[in-house]
């Protein structure tokens, strides 16, 4: 019985129709632009090369190591089953996949960026098939759709021509909650880039846990981690996950959370914390981030400095969420410094002034900041090219509108907390959500420049990740991938179906 | 509150007492689960030295050497006790412990009681407290449903499962082998059935020997394996391989092409059915079965002309259910032959003495009222209706399972006996091999400890969460994928992927 005939088979599992056979093969995301024809080949002793012209050879690591992955992925399968007999007539044998880098520099050696040039053209027809891309990010998406042509055993003439329509694809995992052991941080790029995610927003810190170890202040993981031998990151785990993501496109994209969310912090790090009061006395627990004392600032200062170093992406992302100001408000300094500065009551001022000397030192270091929307809720003097980060449900379209309006560049996370499981199909409506369905100008929605599926990790650890992430995260794939009118839930769950089982292999 | 001497097991009952004197040191072990029914532990505690110990049989006790559930369960308590230790070393100790049972099985709940006591210091150390348990189920029925019809789910899976029933006491695996979407059971008599009912004639499906794989693993864990071979609805995975067995649908006076349930006027159907579950009575040593019977629809009956004409001939008017219930009872009446006692889903209101009914439809107001109507027909009844965790949702969904009350609802004390037991479900439509376990445990354990425990010692969630999150940790230790119930870490955490 043929693969093909046993996945359909496979796939008539625990759904109420049978899945079909899409036109688009199982490909996913689905390209912008595919042309299947009728002629179909056979592989035989099939090799993946450089092109002659391609401006990246032997020396591109990047590439070659992508090169013996995807050939294991396509391959690997067919050999562990042992020998098949060929079933494709014809005498036409396909042998090779040449990889064209047309652009002189292929940035092999490079970090990927929200501007990275991901497009590419893959064309399948004798005597070679050809991926042509400017880039190498290109060529790592194009060797994706072809690995999924020849798993779905009809590799026929094909043409296809393919970029993204948004170019921030992320997935937010949080490794405070729960520590999440290095492997499963791994194993959650490779599938990311089996779907064409290119950011992982590492939520690395929270209230409950510092696993992050810095060099600068060790004394943060050793006091604040579930523990401190461990359930921390090294700095050698940190530069994995990286180098990791790099070979795969994949930006790494840290949050460092203040001034809320920072409970852990504090263990470390005496006198960072607002101490909060009872009446006239210390009551014994933290606040947020003490933001009227000056070592609070050099302590940032020093903390970002180091963060600037260690991650080589262009952005970090400051958090700046869910601030709880009843902590700020029972502190008599802190009541002090409001009358002195004239803020009243207002407490969202006396947040807006710490963030904006957060955000001030950050800049120094030469990065780019994302931030939660609170921070542009409450009137924060923000740098043009910062990305406001949309996250509270409803009303969500409303403040794409306001963001947007602003001239600020924005993500869309609110219709895809993850973590939120339900009963049944849900993939669906997170298929179904359209990022520049608010009221805008065109120029507006020119700023939506992708979005992030999160999985917070209050209900999720290594046990429970990879199945409830996947494949739903694949719906919010294919919605930030794919061109706008690609919208066909049947002819998803067709594709969908088949990449769910591609991904268990 | 259980009830007497049932099926092929008696009621396990064991106690559980630990002699040793040794040092002082404070350690409370928070994850015993499910919790004894009654349970004395001091601060005291004592050191083992996995070099030293060892199970061995009591010089009165009627099993000894050669018994092969406890000869086997000495050796897998041993690595669960002691995980970093590989040697099996045995020479004599000091101090001893000792533990009492009526019957092997109890002998095995109080292993993994045991099992559970023991605990490492910071430095590896292991340590067991002074202690003292008597321990008896409340309810004799302790049961998990898994589907292996709408998703195959591999052996090893299956074998995975059992390990962690036991390590909750769960004693009953139903397994709800075959469905509409697939029929993965390999019948000797009938083999056409899963050649062309399986997703797959030879990589998804069961094989006598896995059959019988399964069911001696789950015997030496002390768990009954309930085979359900459900209909005359959810069969269509039987008429591919068994043409004529079920109704052909019409279409005004055609057939349409699709085929409805069993089809209950043919007697080669009982002819069928006769010889399947002679087979199947044969291959599952348990004396129980179940029968499914749930969700039949009727509509296809109703458009097929034969049906309609027996209907007149037996005087059943229009009332299909009447037809339903001539069905259960024939087939009720082949498995009663068999010497097996049947369990149906409580769709089939019937009145056969070897029947139980396996309540597990709707709210609680719902399943309550259907409690006290079958214990006052005299009924036998299992609840399933609140466990059906195949039904995820977003949060700690444990509490809800835990909060159960399965004898609350208007009754004598004599039909509240008649509550058996209960069932965890975990149905298919959307779970495989990839999510199972994280899915299973430990929210399964909440209704582990309303099936086993006295229920006024446990009816605090917050009193059960350390517990149940410190239990959580240990399956995971174990090597079983049980996911979080909330924010918090385990010193060794789930290494896979």
């Amino acid at each position: 019985m043929s693969i093909r005939t046993i996945m359909l088979i496979m796939l008539i599992a625990g759904t109420v129709r049978a899945v079909q056979a899409s036109q688009y093969v199982s490909l996913w995301p689905l390209p912008q632009k595919v042309k299947i024809l009728d002629l179909s080949f056979k592989l035989t002793s099939f090799n993946i090369v450089d092109a002659k012209e391609s401006s990246a050879g032997s020396s591109c690591s990047l590439l070659q190591d992508a090169y013996r992955r995807y050939y294991e992925y396509m391959f690997g399968i067919a050999k562990r089953q042992g020998p098949r007999k060929s079933r494709l007539t014809g005498p036409s044998e396909l042998t090779e996949l040449q990889v064209w880098i047309t652009s002189p520099d292929s940035e092999c050696d490079g970090y990927p960026s929200v501007t990275s040039d991901e497009s590419y053209e893959l064309s399948v027809d004798l005597p070679y098939a050809v991926l042509k891309a400017p880039k190498v990010w290109g060529a790592l998406h194009g060797l994706e759709t072809f690995s999924q042509l020849v798993y779905e055993d009809q590799y026929g003439a094909v043409s296809i021509s393919d970029f993204p329509r948004f170019a921030h694809r992320g997935i937010l995992l949080d490794s405070s909650r729960h520590f999440l052991p290095l492997k499963v941080i791994l194993a959650n790029l490779e599938t990311m880039a089996m779907n064409k995610f290119n950011v992982f927003h590492w939520h690395i810190v929270d209230d409950q846990s510092f696993p992050y170890l810095s060099r600068t202040f060790p004394q943060l993981s050793q006091q604040g981690a579930y523990h401190p031998y461990t359930h921390v990151y090294t700095p050698a785990d940190v530069k994995m996950v990286i180098e990791f993501g790099r070979l795969r496109g994949i930006r790494v994209v840290p949050e460092f959370d203040t001034p809320g969310h920072t409970q852990s912090w504090g263990k470390g790090q005496k006198d960072l914390l607002t101490p909060c009061y009872s009446g006239s006395k210390p009551s014994g627990s933290f606040g947020p981030v003490n933001p009227i004392l000056n070592t609070t600032y050099d302590f940032m200062s020093q903390f970002f400095k180091e963060i600037s170093t260690v991650f080589p992406d262009a952005y970090v992302h400051l958090g700046g969420d869910e601030v709880d100001f009843t902590c700020w408000k029972s502190n008599p300094d802190i009541q002090k410094f409001m009358d002195q500065q004239g803020y009243g009551q207002d407490y969202k001022k006396l947040e807006s002034f710490y963030i904006q000397k957060l955000l001030d030192i950050v800049t120094t270091t030469h990065k780019g900041y994302m931030i939660w929307q609170e921070v542009f809720d409450n009137g924060v003097k923000l740098k043009p090219d910062t990305v406001v980060h949309v996250w509270i449900g409803g009303g969500a379209n409303e403040e794409m509108g306001k963001v947007t309006a602003a001239g600020y560049t924005t993500i869309l996370s609110a219709p895809w907390y993850l973590d939120y499981i339900s009963y049944a199909q849900d993939w669906q409506k997170y298929y179904k959500v359209e990022p520049l369905d608010f009221d805008g100008t065109e120029e507006q929605k020119k700023l939506v420049i992708g979005g992030e599926a999160c999985l917070w990790g209050e209900y999720v650890d290594a046990t429970n990740l990879t199945p409830r992430l996947w494949p739903r995260a694949s719906a919010v794939a294919e919605r930030l991938w794919s061109a706008k009118d690609v919208t066909d839930i049947n002819d998803a769950f067709n594709r969908l179906s088949v990449h769910r089982c591609r991904m268990v292999a | 509150v259980a009830a007497a001497n049932f099926g092929r097991y008696t009621r396990p009952k064991f106690n559980l007492v630990l002699l040793i004197i040794l040092q002082l040191s404070l350690h409370t072990v928070e994850g015993v689960w499910p919790l004894p029914q009654s349970f004395t532990s001091s601060t005291e505690r004592y050191p083992l030295n996995p070099k030293a110990f060892y199970f061995g049989y009591g010089r009165q006790s009627a099993a000894q050497q050669d018994c092969s559930v406890l000869d086997a369960a000495f050796k897998r308590y041993f690595s669960l006790i002691f995980p970093d230790y590989t040697s099996d070393n045995l020479s004599v100790s000091a101090g001893q412990a000792s533990l009492n049972a009526e019957t092997v099985w109890g002998a095995l709940r109080g292993l993994e009681t045991f099992s559970q006591l023991v605990y490492q210091d910071d430095f590896g150390t292991y340590f067991v407290n002074k202690t003292e348990i008597d321990d008896f189920p409340r309810f004799q029925f302790r049961g998990i449903l898994l589907d292996t019809s709408r998703h195959y789910l591999p052996v090893q899976a299956i074998l995975k499962t059992l390990d962690a029933m036991a390590y909750s006491k769960f004693n009953v695996f139903h397994w709800h082998i075959v469905d509409d979407p697939s029929f993965p059971y390999q019948s000797r008599t009938f083999p056409d059935l899963s050649s062309t009912g399986a997703f797959h004639p030879m990589t998804h499906i069961y094989t006598q020997s896995d059959v019988r794989r399964v069911i001696s693993h789950a015997r030496l864990w002390g768990i009954r394996v309930l085979p359900e071979f459900d209909s005359p609805g959810h069969t269509q995975s039987w008429g591919k391989g068994q043409s004529d067995l079920l109704t052909p649908c019409y279409r005004g006076s055609t057939p349409s092409g699709t085929f409805g349930p069993v089809n209950p006027v043919l007697p080669s159907t009982y002819q069928f059915m006769a010889r399947l579950f002679k087979e199947v009575s044969s291959v599952f040593p348990d004396s129980y079965i179940h029968l499914g019977g749930d969700e039949v629809d009727f509509s296809c009956w109703k458009s097929n002309p034969d049906v309609r004409a027996f209907m007149q001939k037996m005087g059943f008017g229009g009332d299909f259910t009447k037809l339903e219930a001539f069905y259960m009872e024939k087939i009720v009446n082949i498995t009663s032959a068999l010497k097996k006692t049947s369990i149906v889903w409580q769709d089939v209101f019937d009145y056969h003495e070897r029947v139980m009914l396996h309540i597990w439809k709707g709210t609680p107001a719902s399943y309550k009222e259907e409690l006290s109507r079958m214990t006052k027909a005299g009924m036998r009844v299992l609840l399933a209706a609140p466990w059906y965790i195949n039904h995820i949702a977003y949060g700690q969904d444990w509490r809800n399972y835990y909060t159960v009350q399965p004898l609350n609802f208007s009754g004598t004390e004599e039909q509240k006996k008649l509550v058996i037991g209960g069932e965890v479900c975990m149905w298919g439509e959307y779970v495989d091999a990839t999510n199972l376990t994280p899915r299973l445990w430990p929210r399964a354990s909440a209704a582990a400890e309303r099936l086993w425990s006295d229920e006024k010692q446990t009816s605090s969630v917050d009193e059960a969460f350390p517990r149940l999150q410190d239990f959580r940790c240990k399956l995971v230790r174990r090597g079983i994928r049980a996911e979080p119930l909330h924010v918090g870490h385990c010193k060794h955490e789930y290494q896979g992927v």
